[in-house]
């Protein structure tokens, strides 16, 4: 019995049309401390499956299993990050993730232990030194480290992330990609991540998901990325088996599943999603 | 460095009267204008008034001021001596303390005027943030609601008054009132008209509150009171004293046509009177109400800012 269980996930949303099926028949299994990249194209339906499994989606046919129990909700052992920080404005660094301490261990820990606790996520993603600034005041990067302390710190079964690096630079995105290793060397985590970044899909990911396009959307095939932990960038980028992983996912994205809006050529393949998708 | 810090101050000043300098020539010019066109319109009052004796006639609003405080003094003071007087003949003497019954000065009616408007636009807002919260969480509420808000928004207060006049009459019977009915009357004709863009401003606000922040707060099982408090309400504030601030510039307005009609002696009664009274110094008289009118409109407005300012949580948003 796996962990974290996908089963025949289906979803169908009224439109003006008629009804459109978004996802169609989408399995997974996931077992407990993985980390899971789903991949695909724009449109593709990737954050509606995040979003059923955090419970803020309800599937239409076929469900969601957590430790064998079904999730029909929203609830914090489901953490999510969200691609734009959604941190709350008028609060401060260290009052976002209070807010959520608060909820999640209002009986378990003591008023002192939901404060160092509190501060002990914050030093995880390297934010100490910023606890009274408000989000305003804080860089995009440092958004999202907010961002999931606050998800590290409600300890969620699962860490739900939808392109969390998705808006920013790329410098800034490989410092996060870092930190976020480092975190889940520490913590171990089982955690769903939706990217558009091939690279960062197979430095992080334990395998990747790569969903066909949509409408009717489903899990196209499974890339199992078997290169030992920890993991370094630099001395990946000459390694043949980090590339041939790599061209993988790029040929499963530009060659059997490219857009049909996108002109497809043969010399496009080696180039970065990104840039391709920004050309059509 | 000395050379450095008389720059420093010549640019200051500099600033301030360029600051200061063009809204200045812009009210000398409309002053020389007023005056001009004053001159040339007669009225059966005589002359319409201009800058200059309307200057004269608020100096004189303000010597009646004084000398009505200085009867009232006198009053209190002769009262005084007399009750003492008869205290030390017959110790047992029933003496009262009479209330001093002289006519409100324009200072007086200036206090009542905001006391009326500040009673109808609390009522108003406690009424319709409330409201305008609930209607935004709920859309079958808001749909439930809408045509209502719209009926009456477009309403005329002077469309209100009777009606309101009538009912409190009817209903507010006491042989010792605590509130004068014209006051009464004039502060919940001001709240039905300041309810509207307050509920309107209140609803679209808290409507709007990012998807995500509440996916936040349906992540973290937020309860449907911490969720208002932490969530929609902080996100919804600015419009709210969007609203806040329109409506008591409408109750403003509303009040002085209200006070008028129901004869409570506020700034409306003032011009009424005035009005009636018709004297060869009426006209002057009036505009310096006016004039009053709307400078209190304008504090009333700047100190609606001042409040949400404090109140924000985003000091560094451009507040107008």
């Amino acid at each position: 019995m796996s962990y974290l269980s996908l089963e025949n996930l289906t979803i169908t949303f009224p439109t003006d049309n008629g009804p459109l099926t978004v996802l169609d028949d989408v399995c997974l299994k996931i077992n407990k401390g993985e980390f899971i990249s789903l991949i695909g194209h724009s449109g593709c339906g990737k954050s509606t499956v995040l979003n059923i499994v955090a419970g803020l989606l309800q599937s239409t046919r076929g469900g969601v299993l957590l430790e064998s129990r079904e999730v029909n909700d929203p609830g914090p052992d489901r953490a999510v990050v969200f691609q734009n920080h959604s941190l709350l404005p008028w609060l401060t660094v260290y009052e976002n993730v209070r807010l959520a301490v608060d909820r999640v261990f209002a009986t378990s820990k003591s008023k002192a232990e939901r404060h160092a606790w509190t501060l002990h996520n914050l030093e995880l993603v390297h934010m100490s030194h910023a606890l009274e600034r408000r989000p305003a005041e804080i860089s995009g990067g440092m958004k999202q480290r907010v961002g999931i302390a606050r998800a590290l710190a409600m300890e969620p079964k699962v860490l739900l992330m939808d392109e969390p690096f998705g808006a920013l630079d790329s410098l800034t995105r490989t410092h996060m990609q870092e930190s976020l290793m480092e975190i889940q060397a520490a913590l171990n985590n089982t955690v769903i991540m939706i990217t558009h970044d091939v690279d960062e899909a197979v430095l992080l990911s334990d395998r990747i998901v790569m969903m066909t396009n949509g409408p009717e959307a489903t899990v196209g095939e499974i890339l199992h990325v078997d290169l030992p932990r920890p993991r370094d960038r630099i001395n990946l980028a000459a390694d043949p088996t980090y590339n041939s992983y790599r061209a993988a996912v790029l040929q499963f994205l530009h060659e059997r599943h490219a857009k049909p809006d996108v002109p497809h050529s043969k010399s496009a393949t080696n180039e970065r999603p990104k840039l391709k998708l920004a050309a059509g | 460095m000395k050379a450095a810090a008389q720059k420093r101050i010549n640019q200051m000043v500099q600033k301030l009267t360029h600051a200061a300098l063009i809204p200045l020539v812009a009210l000398f010019l409309f002053l020389l204008l007023w005056s001009a066109i004053a001159a040339r319109i007669d009225t059966s009052l005589g002359k319409f008034p201009g800058p200059v004796q309307v200057w004269q006639q608020s100096q004189q609003l303000i010597t009646e001021y004084k000398e009505e405080q200085a009867r009232e003094a006198a009053f209190y003071e002769r009262q005084e001596a007399r009750n003492a007087e008869r205290l030390k003949e017959n110790p047992d003497a029933d003496v009262t303390v009479r209330p001093y019954t002289g006519n409100p000065t324009f200072f007086d009616q200036i206090g009542t005027s905001l006391l009326t408007v500040a009673t109808g636009f609390l009522i108003a807002s406690l009424i319709a943030v409330p409201i305008g919260i609930v209607c935004g969480m709920s859309a079958p509420l808001y749909q439930a609601l809408n045509p209502l808000i719209q009926l009456f928004k477009p309403v005329s207060p002077l469309a209100w008054l009777p009606l309101v006049t009538m009912v409190v009459s009817a209903v507010y019977v006491s042989d010792d009132p605590l509130l004068a009915k014209s006051f009464l009357t004039s502060a919940i004709t001001v709240t039905l008209c300041c309810l509207w863009p307050t509920i309107i401003n209140t609803t679209v606000g808290v409507a709007s509150v990012d998807k995500d922040l509440l996916n936040v707060s349906r992540v973290l099982r937020l309860s449907w009171f911490t969720k208002t408090m932490k969530i929609v309400l902080p996100s919804a504030m600015p419009m709210i004293f969007t609203g806040l601030r329109l409506s008591l510039g409408i109750g403003w307005m509303v009040l002085i046509a209200a006070e008028m009609l129901a004869q409570n002696p506020g700034l409306g009664k003032f011009v009424w009177d005035e009005f009636q009274n018709g004297s060869s110094n009426s006209l002057a008289r009036i505009m310096v109400a006016v004039l009053a009118i709307g400078f209190i409109g304008f504090l009333l407005d700047r100190s609606m800012l001042l409040l949400q300012r404090r109140v924000s949580w985003d000091k560094s948003a451009v507040l107008r």
